[in-house]
């Protein structure tokens, strides 16, 4: 499918619309997080308890992130792993390829990460001598439909089962007839069995970096992470830096957030802590580790007063919870990371130029805020976005228009009455048994819905010639 | 050693204190959707205001809270509205809002444009401080029960995002219409989920907000309720004017305002509720 970009969100919006299926289809996901999140949450009573203290965690993480990167480093460096900076996207996927070069890699192995499509991994490879193979079951499908994911836990809920039964009859070497789930996955497992014993680089991404120990953890519910990143020579890991926090009690309530708040469980099928490379004793194990440590905008983030972002821990709970996405979906987005977090994120990657839009395409009710795990004020960033925006003036110079004018009104009491009594007028021309079907300057709602008719006149307008009949009568 | 009773150092009693007399003098903020769109709302809440013991008062220099400012990101526009909503009701006892989002406009965001201007953020922190949603105030702060109203028939309930989320406003007006004789209640599936208004966002992305109001539609007819209440102008607009293009004259939207202070019949009736 063909790529979409965010700076043609209107026209991805109408694209996404006019599939009638797609709703549906994600619905049928999100309702089920929602209610999976809201019964998991019902059955941890600390869970606001749980909550603050893993934005305490994160916060904390956050103020003294330079002390923490320092401290992961040496401890990284302590046990074999090379540590790598990258400060933009390119230059962390570079780092990545140039390793794969070192080890005349011909196949590397992926499991699932966002942070590997924001620095364009994905897409890296494809344009490289090397095969590169999704190991995430949902990746898996998106690679072969050649779509980029459309939510950041669940990339491929944009598919169908049929879309999927028809893309594994075509790739898979040992396809199944059958479209039972259960047959779709073994199908899958054969496809990439193989593959994971024959890959020559392991690269994983990291949902936490823990800085006394140097270690890196994985969340999965397949275990394709561990056998993305044991068997083959080398592993490489990239990670944002907002990843880290300072010790495994530290992440211990963070993990029980993103279980909860992404899928409902209490807990993944599998966790893992990975430090380093293979040790003389250890039964298995890369023979070498790396770490790409990635800022791609963090710390501008930081410094720009938007550090409650970084306390993001990936979980989509915002995108299930969002009244916009469930409409749209992910792909309208035409960003990395879609919903509530990614209008927030994509400005920062890319540009608030290109991703405005994305900005405005919410309704502010709060949603997001109320169901993060650790306490993201969504909308209270989003409009900050938007007044950057309002500063810079992206905004298109109607919308500008009216609503400057409609401020310089609002601001008049006088005139501001008046006009309310004329506009009163206005429309009571238009109006046919209580109902406007149409009217000029409002085709944005008249569209989809009809306006109701007006009051005879306004409030203020009868009110004042009520006080005025009292005042006499008396 | 006797002890001398004195009354020296004593505050004087409050006269009226053990008397039901409410000192509570309220400026009511009519919001612009009510003053144009359905003045009613603004008589059902000055009625039901007077009926819980306020004095009221409707300020003439009123216009708007300033959200289409604020949600677009004008700053500036923003303040410049905010300095003379500030300037009208700073010196009531309670200032009163039929709309939950026009109240958390003035409760939770006039601050947010004030960071940097220490006597006016004051001034907004305490009109935040004296602002209030028109059913929770009823309920919260005058322990206001509705007496002798009747209307036949169920309604659902659809709680505005602002008003839920950001004030708490839900177990209030259902626990006022409970006291309204022959009215039941038919609870609306996914009824804290937004109805597509979102103010500028229904003309920005009308398209959006047709999908998401399309769907709260066919949950509240789901309900067979033959009332759908709501206590912001914005969202029951919306809705009504999504279900009249529908067709579906069978549910009439109201504010719950207005059928707490018996005014439903006359507005159903087809007549100006003043």
């Amino acid at each position: 499918m063909q790529v979409n970009k965010p700076e043609d969100f209107t026209k991805n919006v109408s694209k996404a619309l006019a599939q009638p299926d797609l709703k549906k289809i994600i619905r049928r996901t999100t309702d089920k997080a929602e209610t999976k999140r809201t019964e998991a949450v019902a059955n941890f009573p600390e869970f606001e308890n749980a909550r603050s203290q893993g934005q305490k965690v994160k916060d904390h993480t956050i103020k003294y992130m330079d002390h923490y990167l320092a401290e992961f480093e040496k401890n990284a460096l302590a046990q074999g792993t090379i540590v790598h900076w990258a400060s933009t996207g390119e230059e962390a996927s570079k780092i990545v390829l140039d390793i794969c070069r070192q080890h005349k890699a011909k196949k590397v192995t992926r499991s699932k990460s966002m942070l590997g499509e924001e620095i364009g991994l994905t897409h890296a490879f494809d344009n490289s001598e090397m095969e590169r193979i999704e190991t995430d079951l949902a990746e898996h499908i998106i690679q072969l439909a050649g779509d980029p994911p459309s939510h950041i836990v669940w990339p491929a809920m944009h598919r169908s089962r049929e879309d999927v039964v028809k893309l594994f009859r075509e790739f898979h070497e040992d396809p199944t007839y059958s479209e039972e789930i259960t047959d779709l996955v073994r199908s899958a497992r054969r496809d990439l069995r193989n593959k994971f014993l024959t890959s020559d680089i392991g690269i994983s991404g990291s949902n936490f970096l823990l800085a006394d120990s140097g270690s890196s953890c994985t969340v999965t519910n397949e275990g394709n992470a561990e056998l993305t990143i044991t068997p083959p020579k080398v592993h490489i890991v990239t990670a944002g830096i907002e990843k880290l926090v300072p010790s495994m009690a530290h992440a211990v309530p963070l993990l029980r957030l993103l279980t909860r708040s992404a899928t409902g469980a209490e807990i993944t099928q599998y966790i893992t802590f990975h430090n380093g490379s293979k040790r003389p004793n250890d039964a298995d194990g890369p023979q070498e580790c790396h770490i790409v440590l990635v800022d791609n905008g963090r710390t501008k983030m930081l410094a720009e007063g938007m550090e409650e972002m970084l306390r993001c821990i990936r979980c989509g709970a915002c995108m299930n919870h969002c009244v916009v996405y469930k409409h749209i979906g992910g792909h309208a987005y035409g960003s990395v990371y879609p919903g509530p977090m990614g209008s927030v994120l994509t400005p920062h990657l890319d540009s608030l130029e290109v991703a405005n839009k994305q900005t405005h395409a919410c309704t502010m009710n709060g949603r997001c805020e109320e169901v993060c795990p650790v306490n993201i004020p969504l909308p209270k960033l989003l409009r900050s976005l938007r007044a950057q925006s309002w500063q810079k003036k992206y905004e298109p110079l109607t919308n500008r228009f009216v609503v400057q004018s409609f401020a310089e009104l609002a601001k008049r009491p006088r005139l501001f009455q008046l006009l309310s009594s004329c506009g009163v007028i206005f429309m009571k021309v238009f109006s046919r048994k209580g109902w406007i079907k149409y009217m000029p300057f409002t085709s944005g709602w008249t569209r989809n819905r009809d306006l109701i008719e007006p009051g005879s006149t306004t409030f203020m307008h009868q009110y004042k010639k009520m006080k005025k009949a009292k005042s006499g009568g008396a | 050693m006797s002890q001398k009773i004195t009354n020296a150092g004593r505050t004087q009693p409050n006269t009226i204190e053990c008397l039901n007399i409410s000192e509570k003098k309220v400026g009511l903020f009519v919001t612009c959707l009510v003053n144009t769109m359905r003045p009613s709302i603004g008589f059902a809440s000055i009625t039901l205001l007077e009926q819980a013991g306020c004095t009221v008062e409707v300020p003439e220099l009123q216009s708007c809270c300033g959200q289409p400012a604020f949600n677009s990101g004008d700053d500036e526009g923003t303040r410049q509205i905010a300095y003379q909503t500030i300037k009208q009701f700073e010196n009531f006892d309670y200032v009163v809002l039929p709309s939950g989002s026009c109240a958390a406009m003035i409760k939770k965001n006039f601050i947010e444009v004030f960071k940097d201007q220490p006597e006016w953020l004051a001034r907004a922190k305490h009109l935040a401080s004296i602002t209030h949603e028109l059913l929770s105030f009823l309920v919260d702060v005058c322990n206001f029960e509705p007496r002798g109203i009747e209307l036949d028939g169920s309604f659902t309930y659809h709680d505005s995002c602002s008003g839920y989320r950001s004030l708490h406003v839900y177990e209030q007006p259902r626990k006022m219409l409970s006291k309204v004789k022959g009215l039941d209640h038919k609870p609306l599936n996914s009824h804290s989920e937004c109805c597509g208004f979102g103010g500028t966002f229904c003309v920005k992305y009308s398209d959006i907000s047709n999908e998401i109001v399309a769907e709260k539609v066919k949950n509240i007819l789901a309900t067979e309720a033959d009332y759908l209440l709501g206590g912001d102008m914005g969202c029951l607009m919306n809705i009504a004017g999504k279900l009249n293009r529908e067709g579906h004259k069978e549910i009439k939207a109201l504010h719950t305002a207005e059928v707490l202070a018996g005014l439903a019949p006359q507005i159903l009736g087809g007549k100006d509720a003043s």
